[in-house]
């Protein structure tokens, strides 16, 4: 704000109109500044305007579900549990989402227990111990593995790691939770990273130095006072990537085999909610009880990654109150 | 800055120029549907644009039901399809046309079973392939291979392949939980280079780096491979027809077209692309 006047007072204020001209300058002034807040005022709600018409859509599209009696006939809450069997196209369609929710919640266990600790250590490592010319590089490359678009991640998931996986592991099929999950895994760990190296070096520095004084060793200071301060940070970093990793598609879709199976066996195949969406609605009729249900699982996925992400910012007003009081 | 302006000028022409092409090509015929189909649809394209000079056809791929879609939606002139329209198809486009389609088979396709090279099984028979698809062999034993379990490959269920091999394979039954799906034939054919134990099906054009099983209709009958002569006798049992389907009676820039694609030249072709001619 000052800037601009600055700017403008430096203009030429020779003369006698000088008193009037300044009127009309003061004038114009206020029209852009209005101009321009009118304009961000506008970008702004254009971003609430567009996820309220996506949650409206979404859910306008799942409601036959629960109300409409033509598509109740084939698709309705007690059909999603009467089956474990998803398989929506055919004679008699099958809609038993047990599947897709075992599914989906196989990959994201096996990405989370990879990626916590993954990111949750790199982030120490990054902020209490890396010199500053390793931190300098650590950290913009953790962060182009979140630029690798996940589609590549899914590919090399589906060409590569899954070889690995059925090397090391013995699995049966070679497209399993374990080869999808590790691979949503590297898909997360730049998030969990990034948040929590964040919240660790928010920590105020004489945390770490009175913990040194009183002779606790580096880690001992890592482990014992400076990651519990940053523990509201941290805690919101994993549930940012949580909810990336129950959201992910591509690398899921191409890693994971899709077999819709209702096991514990971690090394069977997995078809998640994301995937079938992906993989089903381009072909659907639409309106049809099978479009209604992939609309339906949106509404999950969406009401579940909402809820995380809720949580995440709970976990980061709590850090935030807390190191402003220290 | 005075160099830079014929640069500009150039750059204006050749925007010109595109912009022109593009008007151009929005008068061409466009073809849209079966991923099966869109190697075949596009090397019928081009020989036919080399052959016609002037004319323009517009390939693009998508899957049968996203080029029904397009019929219906008015967005292509000829739609691929690698499985007939189903009733509520029909329906929607006699409610927004008045107009049945028509549906015109331009080639048939062998599906081929795709092995891993590595697997001693060489032959099926139609029903052994339905008991593997449905759950009811697991094993490679049981017929006749390895001391393995199966891993079944398959299509994802918006795949006009997988609907087909639903209704003429597995004859309507489910297809076992323990099936794996993949988005293309592609990506089967890549599951079963990599994994011994795999089985998959798909088109015969995308068989590279595995090998065809033959199928015999039942045990009386011998097992054979895909090919033009098998085909065609129908003694290979795994075939359908591919189809162009329009929303009216085809007539000018289309007809000529499809006349074409339906000649003994375009027939040579589909042949040539590794599908066999439809009469």
């Amino acid at each position: 704000m000052s800037g601009t006047a600055s700017l403008l007072d430096t203009e030429p204020r020779r003369g006698t109109l000088a008193a009037l001209g300044s009127v009309a300058r003061r004038r114009a002034r206020r029209v852009r500044e209005a101009m321009i807040a009118g304009l961000l005022r506008g970008c702004a709600f254009s971003a609430v305007a567009g996820l309220l018409l996506i949650i409206v859509f979404v859910l306008k599209e799942a409601m036959p579900v629960l109300f409409d009696a033509a598509t109740r006939k084939e698709a309705s809450l007690a059909a999603y549990f009467a089956t474990s069997m998803w398989q929506p196209v055919g004679d008699i369609p099958k809609y038993g989402i047990l599947p897709l929710l075992v599914g989906t919640l196989k990959v994201v266990v096996v990405a989370m227990a990879f990626a916590i600790p993954v990111g949750v250590m790199a982030a120490v490592f990054a902020s209490e111990f890396a010199p500053a010319r390793i931190r300098e590089a650590l950290k913009p490359a953790v962060e182009m593995l979140a630029g690798i678009p996940s589609v590549v991640l899914g590919f090399f998931a589906l060409i590569v790691m899954a070889s690995w996986v059925q090397a090391i592991t013995g699995a049966h099929s070679r497209l399993n939770a374990v080869n999808a999950g590790l691979a949503l895994g590297l898909g997360v760990i730049p998030t969990i990273f990034s948040v929590s190296e964040d919240a660790l070096r928010a920590v105020p520095r004489s945390y770490r130095e009175a913990s040194l004084a009183l002779g606790a060793s580096r880690w001992a200071t890592a482990w014992n006072v400076t990651l519990p301060a940053a523990g509201a940070g941290v805690a919101a970093g994993i549930l940012l990537g949580l909810a990336r990793a129950v959201g992910e598609t591509m690398i899921v879709l191409m890693a994971s085999g899709n077999a819709a199976i209702v096991s514990r066996d971690l090394l069977d195949s997995v078809r998640t909610l994301s995937a079938s969406i992906a993989a089903e609605l381009a072909e659907v009729v639409v309106g049809s009880p099978h479009y209604a249900t992939l609309f339906f699982l949106g509404a999950i996925l969406f009401a579940t990654t909402f809820i995380i992400n809720v949580v995440a910012g709970l976990f980061v007003e709590r850090l935030r109150r807390r190191l402003a009081g220290a | 800055m005075k160099r830079l302006i014929p640069l500009a000028a150039l750059a204006a022409a050749g925007l010109l120029g595109v912009a022109g092409s593009v008007a151009a090509a929005g008068r061409g015929i466009t073809v849209k549907g079966s991923d099966t189909m869109v190697i075949l649809a596009q090397r019928w394209a081009e020989t036919y644009m080399a052959g016609h000079p002037g004319s323009i056809v517009q390939v693009t791929g998508g899957g049968s039901g996203t080029g029904i879609a397009a019929l219906i939606n008015g967005t292509t002139d000829i739609c691929t399809a690698s499985r007939p329209m189903k009733e509520d198809e029909k329906r929607k486009l006699r409610d927004r046309f008045q107009s049945m389609g028509t549906e015109i088979a331009v080639a048939k396709d062998g599906l081929s079973i795709y092995l891993n090279d590595q697997n001693p099984v060489k032959q099926l028979s139609f029903a052994q392939l339905r008991d593997i698809y449905t759950g009811t062999i697991s094993n490679w034993k049981q017929v006749g291979g390895n001391d393995a379990l199966i891993v079944p490959y398959g299509r994802e269920n918006s795949s006009g392949t997988y609907v087909y091999f639903k209704d003429n394979v597995l004859l309507g039954r489910d297809y076992s939980p323990r099936c794996q799906t993949l988005p293309g034939t592609a990506a089967v054919v890549n599951a079963v280079v990599r994994d011994p134990n795999g089985i998959g099906y798909g088109g015969a054009a995308y068989a590279k780096g595995v090998k065809d099983c033959a199928v015999s209709k039942d045990e009386k009958n011998p097992a054979v491979l895909p090919n033009a002569a098998t085909v065609k006798d129908g003694s290979y049992p795994v075939t359908r027809d591919l189809f162009f389907y329009t929303r009216v009676r085809p007539a000018g820039d289309t007809k000529k077209f499809i006349d074409w694609v339906l000649s003994d030249e375009g027939q040579a072709l589909a042949t040539k692309v590794g599908y066999f001619p439809v009469r």
